[in-house]
Order: C-alpha cells, then structure tokens, then sequence
C-alpha cells in the first residue's frame, strides 16, 4: 500500500510537470509585446520615467520574457518551475499581489458555493436513486431519469441566463450581480449576511441542478447492481423486512463506489464553478481565473493551473485510496 | 403457413421461430427457411428500436440535422449558405435601462433611462410572419441565423470527434496491442492530458488567438485542433483496456498462429470487437463538444464576429440589454443547444444498452 502509493505520487510529479510545461508554452505563444503591455499595466504607467523602464527590464528578464525563441521559452519555464518549487509562484500582474493571496482570498465564496450545492446534490439524489432503482422502470424512475437527462444536457450559462432572465429580472425575487447588494450604510452584520445568502441562492440552485443527475444516474446504477447481489437474495431468504434489507444490507453496499467517487469531487469544491461565477458575476476564484486568462497574467494562469492540476491528482489518488479503505476486498497495487 | 411469432421476452432466445415444429415434420428442407436467426447487428438495433428514450433523441437528431442543413435552403433570407439582411427600415428601438439604488432613508427606488433610436435597416425586429423570431443587430433573420448555426456547431461536433477517435484508436490501440515501453509513454501522455484542466486552457487559447490577431474563420480550425489535442484521452483509455483483455483471447492466439501481419491483426480481428464501446463513447462524446463550443462562444471567444453559431448567438445573453429585453436572441439557441446535446445523450445511453449483451429487456 505505502509502496504503491509512493509510486503513484511520484508518477504525480511528472504529470505536474508535463502539465505545467504544456500550459506555460501556450501562454508564451502570445506576442511579447502584448505580454510586455500587460505587465507594463500592472507596474502603473510612469511615462518615460527612467526608474520606471529599468524596472520594467528588470521584470521582463525575472519572467524571461524578454527572450522570444525556443531556447528562451525553455529558460523561461526552468526558471518558473524552479521559483515554483521554492513556493515562489511571483505577482499576479492584473491583482498586483502574490498569485497564492488572491486565490486563497477568493477561494471562500467559490467553495461555499460548492459545498452547500454538493450537499444539496447528494441529499436529494442519493435516496431518490436507491427509490429508483427499488422500482425500477416506474413511473418515479421514468421521470428521474428523463429529468437527469436534461439536467445534464442543459448547458449552465443558458441554464443561469434563464434563472436570471425570469427570477432576478421579470419576478424580481433574487438580486444578480456581485455579492451585495448597495444597502444603507447603518446595516446589521445580520442583514449583510442575508443579502449575501440572497445573492448566492440562484448560483448554488444552478449548480444542484446540473449535477444532480450523474449523481442520481450513478447511485441509481449502483443500487441497482446491488440488488442483484446474492446477499441481498439471502437477506431476503432469511426473513428481513424489505425496509431493513434496502436501508440496511443495499445502502451500505450502494455507498461504496459513491464515497470514492466523492474523493474525485475534490477539485471542483476548490477550483471555483468558473462559468457560473461569470454568469451571476460573483467575485470568486473562478471569475477572477477567468478575467486573468484573458489577460495573458502569466504568474496568476501558471499558478491557479497548477493548483487546478494539484488537487486532480490528488483527487484521483484518493478515490483509489478510498476504493481501498472503505471496500476491503480492493486491494491495491496488485 | 401459419405464421406465429414468439417475440420473446427473455434476451436468451433472440431467435425468432416461426411455426414451431418437430424434426420429423422438417423431412429433408433446410433448417434455415424455417428459422430467422438475428446476427449481432441486427440484435443491437431491435433492443435499440424497442428502447423509447433512444427513439425520441433519434428523431430529435433527424429534426435538428434537417433544420440545419435543409432549412436554410428553404429560408429567403439565405442566400449560398449566408444570410443576408433585411434592408426595410425597422421600428424604432426603445431602449430602457433599468436602475435600483437606495436612499439615504433606506428606500428602493427604480428609475428607468429610456433612449430610442430609428435605425435604417429593420434590425432588432419584432417577431412577425416574415421573420418568424424577429432580426439580431445585422438586421439579420434570427430563425436563419439558427439553421445556419447549426451547421457549424453540429459540424464542429461530428469533426471534432472523428479526429479523437483516430488518434484515441491508434495510440490506445499501439498502446494495448504492444504494451511495454510504448504503453508506459502513451497511457503517461495520456495521463497528462487529462489532468489538463479543459476550460482555463480553451481561455489561454483564445486570448492568444485573440492576441496573435486571429480574428477570423480560421480561429474555428484552431479550436478544434485543440478540443481534439485535448479529447483523445479519454478513447484511447478505452480501447487500450478493451485491447488488453482481448489480446488474451483464443481467436487472437488463431489469429497469431495462421500468420496474419500485426496490422491485420490489430485493425481486423481486435478493433471490430472495440467498435461498440467506441460507439456509445463517440455519442456521448458529441455532445460534450457542442457544450464546449458552446460554452466558448458564450464566453465570447468561441466563433469569429459575425458568423453565426449557436454559441456565439448565445452569448448576446451575456449582456443585460439583450438578456431582459431580447429573449429571442439567445434563448432559441439555448433550446437547440440544449435539444442537441440531449438527443446525442438519449442515443448514446440507448446504444450503450443495446450493446450490452447483460441488459434485461
């Protein structure tokens, strides 16, 4: 076990780096001299200020830019990585502050938001699935399943457009739009909050609908899976109820693969649901990713990539640790 | 004859039998005049037909490829594949803006700014016979505009697709059939590709398009290369696990003995057996592009201006002016989109259990 997973990690590493070296050569495709702007901005325009141009220099040859070609790409990316491993991941150019403080500052909305939608997500979805799968091919599973249908295929920014468009705008019951609204200045904390939460309701509806449905889709598979089993045959030959023989001998079983699948969840609960955040314009670390891409603010891309890259591999080494922990039949590395 | 047909309920017995008769009575006719046996194939398609979700996305798909690629022939305002504006000058636009802001007593009041402009060409038409979902900002028909999106989004799609399903086939097909060294490089790319996190490297993309100064057709043709450099992985995994266990086989171990080149062996005695997975896996997969390419479009990155895609019409729902008071702008999209993806869903879900030789019914 301790072997495999030190393997594992160390094969981690090596997608890191191939990750990295592939995202950071798509930044430096663009122009230096779009890149220079960009940084340029970020160092406030002094004009024609000497201090200001060495300054500038000086930057320039700190992120490599200042070299256009392979070799000087290749450089680039060595030294990034190095000052990356050092835990220096450098300023973001368009927040002006070191890249790890801005996502950690807008990391607690995003992950609020996510965490109560995937609460909201398994709540309803894992007794709904096992209800399903009990009766299979009846009318409730009929109907769970087309809705999960739609629910996956529906895309989230029409999806959040509609919810918008008809509950913000025509009902006026939410506010849209950052995450408070403009109260009087004598406000109670208490009142702040509830804006907030009123803000933030349409967002994590949105999200619960999207996903509910591979989460109900997968128990309802599972369950279903399960109740083939022959300990579930036995346990009905001996005698139990079928309330004890579902709430006890196939929900356990049902919660198996779920557990390892929610190990896997790991990443969007921090990464920040970037195009929900755009739609309902939420100042969270998906939206403000989103804003720094498009600005081609390399420290911030390199640094809120790799962290996306980080907890995937951790996501997906805990869900085979997990498949090991709670199954005892799994065992790993063999 | 008296024809009697046992469609059977149990899987087992997908031999249809007509008149059911002892060997004596048979005396001398062949078996088989007497006794249609289903090939695989036509198995699949009967437990597919029968299925009714996989029937409606079906009919979907045939709808929406038919508004697409038929309609806008049909349509007046098309012209070779484009669509062309309507010069009749339109009605004024009325536009109101709609203002909250709290008093110092903590009152809510909501004012309205209202501009209005005569424009010369009918654009932000009303929804009328003519233009059955009124004109965009061109002065465009949007009803058109929607057929001819449709061709690009579904062509994107079925391009997309194809490209990672032959690159995902021979690289995971390298990797099963050879193993060793040249699985260990291939499944770690693969490894690293998906582990790349697919919207934020879209966005890069885009901007350095955008920065580089590639603003026209040729902008799609560089978001597919990706979406494909970038989707591969996921088929390649499949069919590499699929080749592993069937390079194991008694048939492969026939095959290895009578001779046959590794080509041969590879393409036509282990992929054939790989195609029903590839299938469901290609269906599904569609969908997943339209969404993307959707999704960028939104995002205003996605189509070059101008060129009509169900993205790129979407994304007017990105603006407030257009999101309260043009809804036929982005929400007929929307609904296409969402029809599309939807249907491939139904369809690949079908598929996957007519495919399945365990699936009940």
């Amino acid at each position: 076990m301790v072997k495999y997973v030190i393997k594992r990690l160390l094969l981690s590493i090596l997608i890191l780096v191939g990750v990295s070296a592939i995202i950071y050569t798509l930044v430096r495709l663009m122009p230096v001299d779009y890149l220079e702007n960009k940084l340029a901005a970020s160092l406030g325009s002094a004009g024609s200020d000497v201090e200001y141009e060495t300054r500038l220099a000086e930057m320039k040859a700190y992120y490599g830019l200042d070299d256009d070609s392979f070799w000087g790409i290749c450089k680039g990316y060595f030294d990034w990585l190095i000052n990356f491993c050092q835990g220096n991941f450098g300023d973001s150019w368009k927040y002006g502050q070191p890249v790890e403080n801005v996502i950690f500052k807008n990391m607690g909305v995003s992950f609020a938001i996510s965490f109560v939608s995937l609460i909201l997500q398994l709540v309803i979805a894992i007794p709904l699935g096992i209800k399903c799968a009990c009766n299979q091919y009846g009318k409730l599973d009929y109907f769970a399943t087309v809705l999960t249908m739609i629910g996956i295929s529906f895309p989230t920014f029409f999806l959040g457009s509609i919810l918008i468009k008809f509950f913000a705008i025509d009902l006026g019951w939410f506010e849209v739009g950052g995450l408070h609204s403009n109260l009087p200045t004598t406000a109670s904390g208490f009142t702040r909050f509830i804006d907030m939460v009123w803000h933030l309701i349409l967002p994590m509806f949105l999200l619960t609908v999207l996903s509910i449905g591979s989460w109900l889709r997968y128990t309802r598979t599972n369950t279903l899976e399960v109740l083939n089993a022959d300990y579930i045959r036995t346990a009905r030959a001996k005698g139990l109820s079928e309330h004890s023989v579902v709430y006890k001998h196939v929900f356990r079983n049902t919660l198996i693969p779920l557990v390892t699948l929610l190990a896997g969840t790991l990443p969007s609960l921090f990464s920040g649901a970037m195009i929900t955040e755009t739609v309902f314009d939420i100042p969270g670390i998906g939206n403000i990713a989103y804003n720094a891409m498009l600005e081609g603010d390399i420290p911030f891309i390199m640094g809120y990539n790799m962290f996306i890259a980080i907890l995937t591999v951790i996501g997906i080494l805990l869900t085979d640790i997990m498949y090991a922990v709670v199954d005892p039949r799994v065992k790993l590395g063999s | 004859m008296e024809e009697k047909e046992i469609l059977s309920n149990v899987p087992e017995e997908e031999v249809v039998t007509e008149n059911v008769e002892t060997a004596e009575d048979l005396h001398g006719e062949n078996l088989n005049d007497r006794v249609r046996v289903l090939s695989p194939g036509m198995m699949v398609a009967k437990r597919f037909f029968r299925s009714k979700l996989s029937m409606v996305g079906l009919v979907m798909l045939i709808i929406l490829f038919l508004f697409s690629f038929v309609g806008p022939m049909l349509s007046p305002w098309a012209e070779s594949g484009e669509a062309i504006q309507d010069k009749n000058p339109g009605n004024e636009i009325v536009l109101a803006d709609r203002i909250k802001y709290y008093t110092e007593e903590g009152d809510t009041v909501i004012a309205y700014e209202i501009t209005v402009q005569q424009p010369t060409i009918n654009k932000r038409g009303d929804l009328n016979s003519e233009h059955l979902l009124g004109t965009d900002d061109y002065g465009e028909d949007i009803f058109t505009n929607l057929m001819l999106g449709g061709r690009i989004s579904l062509t994107i799609g079925f391009v997309v697709i194809i490209l990672e399903t032959l690159i995902g086939v021979i690289l995971g097909g390298l990797a099963g059939y050879f193993g060793g060294w040249v699985d260990n490089l291939i499944m770690r790319i693969v490894d690293i590709i998906s582990c790349i996190p697919t919207l934020p490297i879209m966005l890069i993309l885009s901007a350095t398009l955008t920065s580089l100064g590639i603003l026209d057709i040729s902008r799609l043709y560089y978001l597919m290369v990706v979406l494909t450099l970038i989707g591969w992985g996921g088929i390649a995994r499949l069919v590499r696990g699929q080749i592993l266990s069937l390079r194991e086989q008694e048939f492969m171990l026939a095959a290895k003995c009578s001779g046959l080149s590794t080509s041969r062996k590879i393409f036509r005695h282990l992929l054939p057996n790989v195609m029903p997975q590839l299938i469901v896996s290609m269906t599904m997969g569609l969908g997943s592009i339209i969404l993307m390419e959707a999704t960028l479009g939104f995002l205003g990155l996605g189509a070059p201006l101008g060129t009509p895609t169900w993205g790129a019409m979407i994304s007017a729902a990105s603006k407030m002016e257009y999101l309260s008071g043009y809804p036929n702008f982005w929400i007929p999209p929307g609904i296409c989109i969402t029809l599309a993806i939807l249907a491939f869903n139904f369809v690949g879900d079908g598929l996957r259990d007519a495919f399945d030789p365990k699936m009940k019914r």
